[in-house]
């Protein structure tokens, strides 16, 4: 009782020293360096509306960097923002833009490094080369900022919101676009993505490596150069996601590599030109997605093992899935393909026949792109058929043996 | 000409051979639309018909049309007309009959359920390929001696265009298969209507497979202003080449 007691008391000492300290033009505090300068742990930070420019700042004590509706951090295109490097800090509603770019120093609008418990929230971030550069920090929250570079090349653009050795991160409501990666995570774990749009970066709209027991829920991906990739990665979760139109030669709603015991539900894929590619994957559930209009709904490549493939709904796509041998060892079954021609004599929702989603003009675009010229021809329709009666070239175990009559409900 | 023409209609129309065509046309789209649970689907079916049926079904109608109208044609020719003006009411007649018996039986239940990029696309490649197979048709009748040879040399154009040249294509490209084939891809499908018209109709509905691989190239190419001149370009080059050669064979022969 006495330790609640004290501790209650220390609450409230802490809370009646936190001051405010007023910070902008015509205040008794005019430049934020000084107002770093003279906070102590818990104090408040207001910044008055007006361009600061006042090169890097570094913030350790455990502040709340407060901002007006037009607080403007502007580094002329020369150096890092903000710097943390502390326990409880806060930085909020503020603009960033023109932050530096160096080829030796990843420069970002906001860099927290061996930090914990931080919040970065509702900041505007413009024009930076990186935008939140993360690392080696606990317990961070990103929520509700909005992000946007001028892409020029991938070189010359940092990630929107990277990570790098953390975990216990929440990245939520963001808005990411025009940078090389949307959001970028390397050695985190134990971190939730959820409800942000990362669209029109130049690279990957989200890209994961070594990051371990992370869920991703509920995101947008849009029009990224490369769509979403998640590789060397373990236990991942991605749920309701939606992947719409990642377009070009090597662009994947999601590209899977070295991934394993992760589960991929409930996810829509829409316009992609490969919905989900997989290579040496294992383990994997991927189960209720709906892949609309994609060039492939997936490819599977033959080096991937034990993965459940169920209950998906595949719709209007011009290839179902494709691979590159006749090696199969996943599970495919109760998944609803629009192409399958087979009939329901007990009327119980499951088709009799089973369903081969590889069709042999799949097989041959695989070996020679250039046949893409021959889509849709009568050509290709007698070879596919042809296929189907008398299979030689299709791997005979990739099939559906219970593909279902109508689509699941997701 | 205009009058001629008329004449060549009213022939047409009586035979009740296009009316057969439009409905059979409509009721097979009609209920592609009402069976499909979606549109894209039925689509999908439509282009199988546009692409091989109505080719085939232009031709052979052509065909029997010219050898069926040779009294006719003949009894024209007594008559101070040139020979040029009476092969093209001819045409003119029948690419009349078809295309709208085309416009009719797809068109319309294409505009009821499906109006959009692709919709149109394929109504625009159906209305070509109905000209060029005509026009196609009326050199193969022209050139040929008896009704046989011509309806012969019709259906064996039409199974080259429809079915062997795409089997080339395959063959040459995985005989070069080393080499960089795509832009002589492009210059391949411009030598068949079919091709021409399946790619114009594929941009619009498979653009996110064709993004892929060489994917890009074609449709940086007909996706662009100038490859829709392109298309188009060529299709107007397939409908006036072969009628123009008809002509001039017509012009010569001996009747």
């Amino acid at each position: 009782m006495r330790l609640v007691i004290t501790i209650l008391l220390l609450l409230a000492i802490t809370t009646a020293g936190a001051r405010i300290i007023v910070t902008g033009k015509g205040q008794p505090v005019k430049t934020l360096k000084e107002a770093v300068a003279l906070a102590k742990d818990g104090d408040t930070i207001l910044l008055k509306n007006g361009i600061y420019k006042e090169g890097n700042i570094l913030i350790t004590r455990s502040v709340i960097l407060l901002g007006e509706s037009n607080t403007i951090l502007d580094g002329d295109n020369k150096t890092e923002l903000i710097t943390i490097s502390g326990r409880n800090i806060t930085i909020k509603k503020i603009q960033f833009q023109n932050a530096g770019y160096s080829a030796l120093n990843d420069f970002a609008s906001i860099k927290v490094i061996d930090a914990s418990n931080i919040l970065l929230e509702q900041n505007t971030i413009s024009n930076s080369y990186f935008a939140i550069h993360i690392s080696n920090t606990s317990y961070c929250s990103i929520r509700n900022n909005k992000i946007s570079g001028n892409p020029t090349s991938e070189q010359l653009t940092g990630n929107g919101i990277h990570l790098w050795k953390s975990s216990h991160a929440l990245i939520e409501n963001n808005y990411v676009s025009g940078h090389r990666d949307g959001i970028y995570f390397e050695f985190v774990t134990e971190s939730t993505i959820r409800n942000n749009r990362s669209e029109n970066n130049i690279r990957y709209g989200l890209h994961f490596m070594f990051s371990h027991s992370d869920h991703y829920i509920n995101n947008t991906f849009k029009k990224n150069g490369a769509g979403v990739a998640v590789m060397y990665s373990k236990k991942v979760i991605m749920t309701g996601n939606h992947f719409e139109e990642n377009w070009g030669p090597s662009a994947y709603g999601i590209l899977l590599k070295e991934i394993s015991d992760g589960t991929i539900s409930n996810n829509t894929f829409l316009k992609n030109t490969v919905g989900i590619y997989m290579e040496g994957s294992s383990r994997m559930e991927i189960q209720k997605n709906a892949f609309k209009n994609n060039g492939w709904a997936m490819k599977v490549q033959a080096s991937c093992d034990d993965n459940n493939i169920h209950h998906n709904n595949f719709n209007g796509n011009s290839f179902d899935i494709a691979t590159n041998g006749t090696m199969m060892l996943n599970k495919f079954f109760n998944n609803y393909w629009d192409k399958y021609e087979g009939y329901d004599i007990n009327k119980d929702g499951i088709g009799d026949v089973p369903y081969h989603p590889v069709s042999m003009y799949a097989m041959i675009v695989e070996q020679n792109p250039t046949t893409l010229i021959l889509m849709r021809s009568f050509m290709v329709s007698i070879l596919d058929k042809a296929e189907k009666a008398i299979p030689s070239l299709t791997p005979e175990n990739l099939r559906d043996d219970k593909p279902m009559m109508k689509p699941n409900a997701l | 000409m205009l009058k001629l023409s008329r004449y060549v209609l009213y022939d047409i129309l009586r035979s009740k051979v296009v009316l057969a065509y439009t409905l059979f046309l409509f009721i097979v789209s009609f209920s592609l639309f009402q069976l499909e649970e979606n549109d894209s689907k039925a689509i999908l079916s439509l282009l199988t018909i546009v692409l091989i049926v109505v080719p085939l079904i232009s031709m052979i109608f052509t065909t029997i049309h010219y050898y069926n109208s040779y009294e006719f044609i003949e009894l024209m020719l007594s008559q101070p007309l040139s020979r040029t003006r009476i092969l093209l009411s001819e045409y003119a007649g029948v690419a009349l009959s078809l295309l709208s018996a085309f416009f009719i039986g797809i068109g319309i239940p294409v505009l009821f359920f499906a109006f959009d990029g692709t919709g149109l696309a394929l109504l625009f490649t159906g209305g070509a390929l109905t000209l060029v197979f005509i026009s196609i048709a009326f050199l193969a009748s022209v050139k040929a001696r008896d009704k046989a040879r011509g309806i012969g040399a019709a259906l064996l154009l039409w199974f080259y265009f429809a079915l062997i040249y795409d089997g080339l294509v395959l063959l040459i490209l995985f005989a070069f298969s080393d080499y960089p084939m795509e832009k002589f891809t492009l210059l391949l499908s411009a030598l068949n209507p079919i091709d021409l018209g399946r790619i114009f109709i594929m941009l619009k509905m498979d653009i996110s497979a064709l993004m892929g691989y060489t994917g890009a190239l074609y449709k940086d190419f007909f996706g662009s202003g100038t490859g829709v001149f392109f298309t188009l370009g060529i299709m107007l080059l397939w409908i006036t080449l072969p009628l123009l050669w008809a002509i001039r064979v017509f012009k010569r022969k001996d009747l």
